[in-house]
């Protein structure tokens, strides 16, 4: 296993003034200043008064979403943060029990709607250990390629909303315009651009087509450049340093204790990666490293963030040097369709084709939880079969909810301008929360 | 100038190279070392062990999930520092039990435990919180409450959390409920038409701030009467 990495970053951060006010100090490369990392200002209490009552949202372009946070606030400062979510909740989990597996695909695109491949890829996992299923190399290495991708584009829709939200518009139509290049990649894999429905169980929707991979191999040739553009306007700029450093601080242990994952975990200095801690389709042997924070704010986040990008595209360069020949799905009629050609002229495929569709395929009685490291965090799907066609209990294990879930403790204390900057941070995705 | 030391996953000794597991039986192999250890510190309270799919499962007396999850999560040998989920299981078979499922992970040993609590039909929907050990059970608790009807005594804050706080039609994950819903469309319309946008802030929310002054005027009336908004 490759030694993993700690990203060192020099900051200066919210610092008292000669006036002893607060102040925000902005970045200069390699100036350390000597400030400690604080929290910004508690209550003043010669300001103390009657406390405000603020709603942001459910329809607020600085939600992400249709989340709904009431505040309470002492003149600028966040006293109480109250979330309420719900707003998009449909039933995923009820419909699913109504679902045969190969037709819950379709709604794990809408869970998180902009890490779809990855949420199909990890569904297939559930689902074939609950069959028994081993997948084929060249599948396995089509995943990791798939999953990668849709990190990158999770990441990029993450820092171009958050460089909005924090005044910077730039970043944005650079990051979206790379989202769309792999919209495009994806569009030429499985037909599909945002639901992409790319797995099934035992294997894909689609083999990846003629010079597929040429296209894939100019984006990971371009994109890095593209990543260095974002790093040079954002990672030492003054504004975007002055409003992301020494927000929303979580500490290592109260980031496990509130179960929080992904970025989000790794930024406060836990070393935690479920590619890296609980392998899945050969992650261990890809060479690439883990980015852990040190600081549990905002500011480091980004930067977390911003250096998983870089090495999933290493994971992908090295996926591509190995993709191997062979067959995507596996050979096995329980779950895989038979081509269309045999289905109309043998009996066997005929029958094969008719009970897998009609029917479904069967599982054997049992249970599985099968997690993946989505771009939010630590996704899971906790599949109950009772040996028919359709789950008894499909669970969703939603790493956005979880960690929402800890932003009254994040923002309390913080000024309501922070209080975007921190739910940003969180990378929310409500179809998710809410499901 | 950092704040924290970096805690690093799997650095109790000996621990083998983690790999993506291939051909999981379907029953049986190699148990996590913790079932043992709980069967060892917990006795009767541990119902039975299984291994299904490479997932070690834990049955256990629901009424004594705090103690345990609590020694799981302070005890050395074990440190299962990270709540993955809580959530519930109701099966068709209407016989059965309804269980109730922990997923903890310990992050220095790297294992995956499986917690069941079974609570028979017939008997109340109740188990012990685990919120006072780990903080991410708050909302996982409220989910499984709004869909299953599952009450987690100890919780500070149980309440629906997805679904809305007058919801009548009873707990969608239940066996017992339809898919569309125990209400008719036509109810279901009515009900959302004749809800009023502006009763929005719940009761614990209005008291925040002495905005009641500014309230509208039928929402004032409402709240006089003792009526609780919101959500």
């Amino acid at each position: 296993m490759a030694a993993k990495r700690t990203v060192e970053v020099e900051l200066s951060t919210t610092g008292i003034g000669a006036d002893g006010r607060p102040q925000r100090v902005p970045l200069v490369a390699g100036d350390t200043g000597g400030l400690a990392l604080q929290a910004p200002p508690a209550l003043e209490p010669e300001l103390e008064g009657e406390h405000m009552l603020i709603n942001i949202g459910p329809q607020h372009p600085a939600t992400h979403g249709v989340l709904r946070l009431v505040l309470e606030l002492d003149g600028e400062t966040v006293v109480r943060c109250i979330p309420h979510i719900g707003y998009l909740h449909c039933g995923f989990e009820k419909i699913g029990e109504y679902r045969q597996y190969n037709q819950i695909i379709p709604w794990t695109d809408r869970d998180d709607y902009l890490n779809c491949v990855g949420n199909n890829i990890a569904f297939s996992l559930g689902a074939e250990m609950l069959f028994g299923i081993e997948i084929t190399p060249r599948c396995t290495v089509l995943r990791v390629i798939g999953m990668e991708l849709s990190r990158i584009i999770s990441h990029l829709v993450w820092m171009g909303t958050t460089a909005i939200d924090i005044g910077a518009f730039t970043p944005f139509l650079w990051s979206f315009q790379e989202r769309e290049n792999v919209y495009n990649l994806l569009e030429g894999w499985v037909g599909a651009r945002l639901t992409t429905s790319a797995s099934r169980v035992g294997g894909m929707a689609a083999d990846i087509p003629d010079g597929w991979l040429d296209g894939l191999k100019a984006f990971v040739r371009a994109f890095p450049k593209t990543l260095d553009e974002c790093d040079r306007m954002l990672t030492k700029n003054a504004v975007w340093v002055g409003r992301t450093v020494g927000l929303g601080v979580m500490s290592p242990e109260e980031a496990l204790n509130y179960g929080l994952s992904g970025p989000m975990l790794r930024a406060s200095g836990v070393d935690y990666d479920v590619r890296k801690d609980f392998p899945y389709l050969d992650y261990e042997t890809y060479d690439w490293e883990v980015p852990v924070g040190v600081h549990g704010d905002v500011y480091d986040r980004y930067l977390v963030r911003m250096e998983e990008m870089r090495q999933s595209v290493r994971i992908v360069e090295q996926a591509m040097a190995r993709l191997p020949d062979g067959p995507v799905n596996v050979d096995d009629p329980r779950v895989i369709l038979p081509p269309k050609h045999k289905a109309t002229s043998e009996m066997e495929s005929m029958i094969h084709h008719f009970k897998n569709v009609m029917e479904g395929p069967r599982p054997a009685i049992g249970e599985s939880y099968v997690a993946v490291e989505a771009p939010k965090g630590e996704k899971g799907y906790y599949m109950v079969s009772d040996g028919s066609a359709k789950p008894v209990r499909w669970r969703i294990r939603p790493p956005s909810f979880v960690n929402l879930s800890a932003i009254p403790k994040m923002v309390e204390g913080h000024l309501l301008s922070d209080v975007i900057a921190i739910n940003a941070s969180i990378d929310i995705v409500m179809g998710e929360i809410d499901r | 100038m950092s704040g924290f030391t970096v805690i690093r996953a799997g650095t109790a000794p000996d621990l083998p190279t983690p790999a993506t597991p291939k051909r999981v039986p379907h029953r049986g192999g190699a148990a996590n070392p913790s079932a043992e250890a709980l069967k060892a510190r917990f006795g009767d309270a541990i119902r039975r062990v299984d291994v299904v799919w490479g997932e070690t499962s834990v049955t256990i007396d629901a009424a004594k999930v705090l103690d345990i999850v609590r020694w799981l999560h302070d005890d050395t040998s074990q440190s299962y520092e990270y709540l993955v989920d809580v959530t519930a299981v109701e099966f068709r078979d209407r016989a059965l039990p309804i269980e109730v499922i922990w997923h903890l992970r310990s992050i220095k040993y790297r294992r995956f435990l499986r917690l069941k609590g079974l609570i028979e039909k017939g008997n109340p929907l109740s188990v012990p919180s685990v919120w006072a050990v780990y903080k991410g059970a708050d909302w996982l608790e409220r989910e499984c409450y709004d869909m299953f009807g599952i009450t987690f005594t100890g919780h500070p804050d149980l309440r629906r959390i997805l679904l809305w706080e007058q919801y009548a039609e009873g707990f969608p994950l239940r066996k017992d409920f339809p898919l569309r819903g125990r209400f008719s469309r036509a109810e279901q319309l009515r009900q959302a038409l004749s809800a009023n946008p502006e009763a929005r802030y719940s009761m614990e929310e209005l008291s925040i701030a002495d905005a009641f002054a500014e309230l509208p005027l039928d929402m004032r009336e409402r709240i006089k009467h003792g009526e609780s908004t919101g959500e």
